[in-house]
């Protein structure tokens, strides 16, 4: 009933569907990241991570890896960002 | 020019039978020739909802397999004209599907209707990749809740992927988003993600939104498709959502709270 609703205004309003929306974003972001592409991806992701680490100290998000799938060929684009102060050590 | 579309969705139990029914059964109360199919190969469940299932004598599987024709199998819907069920087999699975055998129903049946509605199975098995495969649109049904949303996005990939416009090519298969069991008290609430919310994640023009309704079950109690309650909300909304497929720009309804007079808001009357 409407009128006793009235008493339930003093309690917090429920907020699990903003919880729900920054996880279901975060999710399928992640979903879309990975599918379309053959299953190696991730591992190969990884695996260039830890080379790059050999030489370079980056983040883990710094190394992109993209797969499109073409008629007749498909496409591996790997992006890697380094960081500013290494290119500013290398100058000096 | 005759549509295939599919309803679709990924997560099972999110209403796409319900949704199917209703939807086939408005483009034919519009005058549209119009013919669903039950791709849920042994779990059939269209006619039932439809109210047909006493009369189903052969299927979709007789025609693909038996050499029973096309004609033999389709079921008149009593009450609507222009309305076409094509039920399943219930005691075969999903491998009496063939890609052949699918494609050529469709495309007798593309000759016969307008609307060729195909009510997929849940999952992303061989019955669902079948019944989107030589969709010309799609209606992704879901619920405004995580795992559906998830799964309707992942559905949302198969459709620009595996598709035969895809795989062939050609424009990609046109996409709609159909919200159901919408409650709008705890939408307000901050229990239940928002109309908006899904929009926000799925980027997919809406087609409807459904409100959480009890006419519902009460027609699937009837083996009525809900559209043919005229008192029911969802039956309207899905009318609507009907109507938007025929290309007609109409607002949505039951999104917005209703502004009631004082004695409804204190003794929380609707109807």
């Amino acid at each position: 009933m409407r009128f006793f609703d009235w008493f339930r205004l003093s309690r917090r309003r429920d907020d699990s569907a903003d919880k729900a929306r920054e996880r279901l974003t975060v999710l399928v972001a992640l979903d879309r990241q990975g599918g379309g592409g053959p299953d190696f991806l991730p591992l190969l992701q990884k695996e260039l991570l830890e080379v790059i680490r050999k030489y370079v100290e980056i983040d883990q998000d710094k190394v992109n890896v993209d797969f499109q799938s073409g008629t007749g060929f498909s496409t591996l684009e790997v992006n890697v960002e380094l960081p500013n102060r290494l290119l500013e050590a290398r100058a000096s | 020019m005759s549509k295939v579309i599919v309803v679709t969705s990924g997560k099972g139990g999110v209403g796409k039978t319900t949704s199917a029914a209703a939807i086939g059964t408005a483009l034919a109360l519009r005058g549209k020739k119009t013919v669903i199919i039950d791709f849920d190969v042994g779990l059939r469940n269209l006619d039932l909802i439809m109210g047909c299932e006493r009369r189903v004598v052969f299927d979709f599987i007789n025609v693909i397999n038996d050499g029973i024709r096309l004609n033999q199998a389709l079921i008149k819907d009593k009450r609507v004209e222009n309305l076409s069920i094509l039920p399943t087999s219930q005691t075969r699975d999903k491998d009496a599907l063939s890609q052949e055998g699918v494609e050529k129903v469709i495309d007798e049946l593309r000759k016969e209707f307008d609307y060729i509605i195909c009510d997929s199975p849940a999952g992303i098995e061989k019955g669902a990749y079948m019944a989107l495969y030589h969709a010309d649109e799609a209606i992704v049904v879901t619920n405004p809740e995580v795992s559906s949303v998830r799964d309707s996005d992942r559905i949302l990939g198969i459709l620009s992927s595996k598709s035969k416009r895809a795989e062939h090519g050609d424009a990609p298969v046109k996409t709609h988003l159909l919200l159901t069991r919408y409650d709008l008290d705890r939408v307000q609430r901050g229990e239940m993600l928002k109309l908006d919310d899904v929009l926000e994640i799925l980027a997919i023009p809406v087609l409807g939104v459904i409100p959480q309704c009890g006419s519902v079950l009460q027609a699937s109690n009837l083996g009525m498709p809900v559209v043919l309650d005229d008192k029911s909300k969802a039956g309207q909304a899905y009318k609507d959502a009907a109507a938007r497929l025929l290309g007609e720009d109409i607002e949505l309804r039951f999104v917005n709270p209703e502004k009631r007079g004082l004695v409804d808001w204190l003794f929380r009357r609707s109807a």
